[in-house]
C-alpha cells in the first residue's frame, strides 16, 4: 500500500462534555487533513477547544461524533492495546510542563517507550544516547529531571517523543513553561527536526513565535475552525500582529 | 472497548497496527524501588499502618501462646477479646493503607498519564502500585512482627522472670504465630491497594495534559 498523503484526517469532530444539566459542545464539526512532513500549529484563545482537538488527534479522547484516522486508520475501531501501540510507536508526545519520569535519569526517561516497544535494553540504550546528542544533551546522559533546567528537560522530552521514530509528534504548549530564548531554542529544534527527520509536527500552542515556522496554522475558535493560513499568507499576517508579540 | 473486531483484523493484516508489549518485570522492579526510595517519607507513613497493625497482632498472638504454654490455660473470653481487638486494628491499618495509596494516585496523575501516553497499558499501572504494596507490606509486616515479639517478649518476662519463660517458651508456637502475622499483613497492605491501583489505571492518558495538580 502507497503511503498516504494525509497522516492525519479529522472528519466531522464533534466532542461534548456534559456538565451537569447543560452540554458543553467544545468541538463542533472540526475536519482537518493534515499531510505528512507538514509542521502545523494549532492556534486560539483558551477554552476554544485547542486542547480537546489535540487530543483527539492523540488518541487520547474519544470523540462523540466524527472520525479521526491516522495513517488512514479509524482510531475509534482500535481496542486498549491496539492504542497503546499507536501511542507508543506513531505518536510522539511533548507537555507544557514536561512531563518526564522524575526517578528516571534523561537516558531512562529516553529509553521507556522504546522498553514499551519491545526494543531490547542494549538497543534502547544506544538509541537513546544517540537521540540525546541529536537535541544537543550528550553529556547530560545520567542526569535526573530535577538537576535539568526547564530547556534541557524539554529537550530530553523530544528525545523521548521520537525515541519509536513516530510519523507524528504532537505538542501541547511545548514554550508554554520556557522563558522566551529557551523557548525559541525549542522551537527551532521542532522545526529542525521537522526538516531533517520528516516527522510531521502538530502543536497547540499561542505562542507566536511558532507563526514563523509553521506550515500552516489552524485558529480554533468556539470549537470551530475559524481559518486555516498556509505559509505564503502568514508571512503578511505576522507583520499585521507584530505589535502584539511578547 | 472493541468496536468491530473486522476493521482490527484488516488493520493487522496490513502490518499498520500491532500490539504493544509489557514492561519486563526487571524494569517495572528497578522503577519501584526507585520510587519508593526518593518518596522515602510518604513511604512510612503508608507503610507506618502496617508496622503497628502486625505489631500489635504479634503481641496479641504471642500473649495467648505463651500463657497457653506456661499457665496451660486461659480464660476463653480475653482470648477472644485480644484477637477481636487485633483484628478491629487491623481493619483500621487498611483502611489507612487505602486512603494514603489514594493520595499517590493523585498525586502521580501526570506521571501515570504520560505513561499512558508513552504506550503503557492499564495493566502495568496496575503491576507498579501492587508491587510497591507488595514491598511496602515485606518491610512493614517483617519490622511490625518483630516489634511485636520484642514488646511481647519484654512483657512476659517481667510478668514470669527469664528462668521460668525461657524454660516454657513455645518457640515453635512463636514462629508460627510470627508467620501468619507477616502473611496477614503483606495480605492485607496488596489488598488495600487493589482498589487504588485500579484508580489509577483507569485514569485517561489525557490526564498527562492536565496543568493543576
Amino acid at each position: 500500500m502507497a503511503i498516504a498523503e494525509y497522516i492525519v484526517r479529522t472528519k466531522d469532530l464533534v466532542k461534548e462534555y456534559i456538565m451537569g444539566d447543560t452540554v458543553l459542545r467544545a468541538l463542533d464539526g472540526v475536519s482537518l487533513d493534515i499531510k505528512r512532513g507538514e509542521y502545523i500549529s494549532i492556534m486560539g484563545p483558551s477554552g476554544s477547544g485547542k486542547t480537546t482537538l489535540f487530543n483527539m488527534i492523540g488518541g487520547l479522547d474519544r470523540p462523540t461524533a466524527g472520525s479521526v484516522f491516522i495513517d488512514e486508520v479509524d482510531i475509534a475501531q482500535l481496542d486498549a492495546y491496539e492504542l497503546a501501540w499507536l501511542r507508543c510507536r506513531r505518536i510522539g508526545y511533548i507537555f507544557q510542563t514536561f512531563n518526564l519520569i522524575p526517578v528516571m535519569t534523561a537516558l531512562e526517561n529516553v529509553t521507556l517507550p522504546m522498553i514499551f516497544a519491545g526494543l531490547t535494553t542494549d538497543e534502547a540504550i544506544e538509541k537513546g544516547v544517540e537521540l540525546l546528542k541529536l537535541v544537543g544533551l550528550g553529556d547530560r546522559l545520567h542526569h535526573k529531571p530535577n538537576e535539568l533546567s526547564g530547556g534541557q528537560q524539554q529537550r530530553v522530552a523530544i528525545a523521548r517523543a521520537l525515541a519509536n521514530d513516530p510519523g507524528i509528534v504532537l505538542a501541547d504548549e511545548p514554550t508554554g513553561n520556557l522563558d522566551l530564548r529557551t523557548g525559541k531554542e525549542i522551537i527551532t529544534l521542532l522545526k529542525k527536526l521537522n526538516q531533517e527527520r520528516g516527522v510531521t509536527i502538530i502543536s497547540a500552542t499561542h505562542d507566536l513565535k511558532m507563526i514563523d515556522v509553521s506550515d500552516r496554522v489552524v485558529w480554533i475558535r468556539d470549537g470551530k475552525i475559524e481559518r486555516i493560513e498556509e505559509r505564503a499568507q502568514l508571512e503578511i499576517s505576522v507583520g499585521e500582529i507584530g505589535g502584539e508579540e511578547i | 472497548m472493541r468496536r468491530s473486531s473486522k476493521n482490527i483484523s484488516a488493520a493487522e493484516k496490513e502490518g499498520k497496527i500491532g500490539r504493544i508489549s509489557q514492561l519486563p518485570l526487571r524494569v517495572a522492579l528497578k522503577f519501584t524501588f526507585q520510587n519508593m526510595r526518593i518518596r522515602f517519607g510518604r513511604e512510612v507513613l503508608a507503610a507506618g499502618g502496617t508496622f503497628l497493625g502486625t505489631a500489635f497482632l504479634m503481641a496479641t498472638f504471642m500473649l495467648n501462646t505463651v500463657r497457653h504454654a506456661i499457665e496451660k490455660e486461659i480464660p476463653p473470653d480475653i482470648q477472644a477479646r485480644a484477637i477481636w481487638i487485633a483484628s478491629v486494628a487491623l481493619v483500621v491499618c487498611t483502611i489507612g493503607i487505602t486512603n494514603s495509596m489514594l493520595i499517590a494516585v493523585s498525586e502521580r496523575f501526570r506521571e501515570i498519564g504520560t505513561m499512558k501516553c508513552l504506550g503503557a497499558l492499564d495493566s502495568l499501572i496496575v503491576r507498579l502500585f501492587l508491587l510497591e504494596a507488595l514491598f511496602l507490606g515485606i518491610s512493614a509486616s517483617l519490622g511490625g512482627a518483630i516489634l511485636g515479639f520484642v514488646s511481647s517478649f519484654l512483657v512476659h518476662w517481667g510478668r514470669y522472670g527469664w528462668g521460668e519463660l525461657i524454660a516454657h517458651l513455645p518457640v515453635g508456637g512463636i514462629l508460627q504465630n510470627f508467620l501468619l502475622v507477616f502473611i496477614i499483613g503483606v495480605a492485607l497492605t496488596v489488598i488495600a491497594t487493589i482498589w487504588p491501583a485500579y484508580r489509577a489505571s483507569r485514569l485517561p492518558a489525557a490526564a498527562a495534559l492536565r496543568i493543576e495538580v
